[in-house]
């Protein structure tokens, strides 16, 4: 689904990725970690090109999209993003926040259509549009318990109902794969666990994800594949139980016997 | 009978059966006119060269927009008010051959200075704006424009309210120039007054009355607005 092949990133002078490959496949789930400033964030921002690849290639279903001449936004459709500070729209509310791009895209794909032929008969005007993306909202926001919040403002929730909605707000969109970048770090301990949970339930449910996280037990539980990453390179993966029972990296030894 | 008191008869007898009171009334609706559409001119100029100057710059074009933009800015901020009204009605449409009404040609000169003043009041609005707002916006697929005008924008305005407000303000008393350009405004009004009964302190002092209850209302409801669209703010 998603393929990586040489992948270098530079901010100026400072290399922070050096030549990664990696292959990711439908249905896995990769936990990402290491050290603080080795470069997970920044790698994980380039699959989807919020950060410009220097070199490289990411090849998402079969589309190179580190190349600057596709349409970006298209292929970002199709793979969520879940940030540490969660990034709600903060003047939109919670139901809002899960309509805004499903309703976007789906009249942009409408005008299309009708362009191309004007008595298309399968188009949907702007209502029905609005009336599919609120129903699939109000399902997303049962399936997380939060439907009494659906006309609540983000201020107006806690760090862990943000983070689900976030989630579900990635998941309106039918994703291919979702990016969760360390979604638990700026949570209060008693929140964590509601997240974890609800990502568990993604994750049996079959979605692809690609998961930056300090929550070892999360990659022992739910990780099909563990990579471990250090100045900018990927110095190990492996499936989760050999890779914390058995690390054959000297820095992965290090790093593991100070976070477990 | 008092002197003050012969002065006010004598406004008001000029004010009301010599027909003052049109003339106050044209000249309040073009104060008005000229100050609010010089503003929502100058929000949606302002707003774009806000986003020309917020743009990445590693292409050309954003480059060379920059530059017109900046230029712009200077050019308003640089000169007096008054010398970009003159040089309209009096240098510019004449050479164009153009013959366009006094209170048309003020409307459209404050829109476009007050458009390089709220482009500087916009582009701190929106540097305001957590770039967490952008992010979100285009990692599920929106565009930088959308995600701009959907999501950033309507933030950096709330943030920026109060400073719109303010410039609201600015622009109205600013008004008192188009007399330069033969405009018919809240001044000329009540200047005319004044010569007619060869008496001004009433007519001024009635004026300076008007201008402040304009400030007081303009100043309510852009508090009004606040707290309604701070709604969004709730328990923060
Ligand atoms: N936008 C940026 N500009 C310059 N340097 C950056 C930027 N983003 C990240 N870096 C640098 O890249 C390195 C890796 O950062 P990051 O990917 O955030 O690491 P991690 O997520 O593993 O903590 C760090 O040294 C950081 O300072
Ligand atoms: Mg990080």
């Amino acid at each position: 689904m998603i393929e990586v092949v040489n992948l270098n990133k530079s901010f100026g002078e400072i290399d922070v990725l050096h030549d990664i490959n990696i292959k990711i496949n439908k249905g896995e789930k990769v936990v990402v970690v290491g050290p603080s400033g080795s470069g997970k964030s920044t790698f994980l921002r380039c699959l989807n090109c919020m950060e410009d690849p220097t070199s490289g290639s990411i090849i998402f279903n079969g589309v190179d999209i580190a190349d600057m001449k596709v349409d970006i936004n298209i292929h970002r459709q199709k793979m969520g993003m879940v940030f540490q500070h969660f990034n709600l729209f903060n003047n939109k509310t919670v139901i809002e926040n899960i309509m805004l791009a499903p309703v976007y895209v789906e009249k942009k794909r409408m005008k299309k259509l009708r362009r191309k032929n004007p008595n298309n008969e399968v188009v949907k005007s702007v209502k029905e549009i609005k009336a599919d993306a609120k129903a699939q909202a109000i399902e997303l926001l049962k399936r997380i318990g939060l439907e009494d919040k659906a006309d609540a403002y983000p201020s107006q929730l806690s760090g862990g109902q943000k983070q689900r909605v976030a989630i579900v707000r990635a998941l309106a969109m039918n994703p291919d794969v979702i990016l969760f970048d360390e979604p638990t770090s700026a949570l209060d301990p008693e929140m964590v666990g509601e997240v974890l949970e609800l990502m568990k339930e993604l994750a049996d449910s079959g979605m692809t994800m690609v998961v930056v996280t300090h929550e070892m037990g999360f990659a022992r539980e739910v990780g099909t594949r563990v990579i471990f990453m250090d100045e900018g390179r990927i110095i190990e993966e492996g499936n989760p139980k050999d890779f914390f029972a058995n690390p054959q990296n000297e820095r992965l030894k290090e790093f593991l016997s100070k976070v477990l | 009978m008092s002197d003050f008191e012969r002065k006010i008869d004598r406004f008001i007898e000029f004010f009301i059966e010599y027909d003052g009171y049109k003339t106050v009334i044209e000249g309040l609706q073009n104060t008005l006119k000229i100050a609010i559409c010089g503003l929502l001119i100058g929000i949606v100029i302002g707003t774009l060269i806000a986003i020309v100057r917020v743009l990445p710059k590693y292409k050309l074009l954003p480059r060379v927009l920059n530059g017109i933009c900046s230029f712009y800015v200077a050019f308003f901020r640089g000169t007096p008010m008054v010398v970009q009204l003159l040089l309209s009605y009096y240098v510019a449409l004449p050479l164009m051959g153009l013959n366009v009404p006094s209170v048309t040609v003020a409307l459209v000169v404050f829109g476009l200075n007050s458009g390089a003043y709220i482009s500087e009041i916009m582009r701190g609005g929106i540097q305001s704006v957590d770039p967490g707002q952008m992010e979100g916006g285009r990692a599920i697929g929106l565009s930088f424009g959308t995600t701009m005008i959907k999501i950033v924008i309507p933030q950096a305005i709330k943030n920026i309210l109060p400073t719109l407000g303010n410039e609201f303000i600015t622009l109205i008393k600013e008004t008192s120039v188009v007399s330069f350009v033969g405009a018919l405004d809240l001044y000329v009004a009540f200047n005319r007054i004044g010569s007619n009964s060869y008496e001004f302190m009433v007519p001024y002092l009635v004026m300076a009355l008007i201008y402040i209850v304009l400030v007081l209302i303009i100043s309510g409801l852009v508090k009004l607005m606040e707290r309604s669209l701070s709604k969004s703010d709730r328990g923060r």
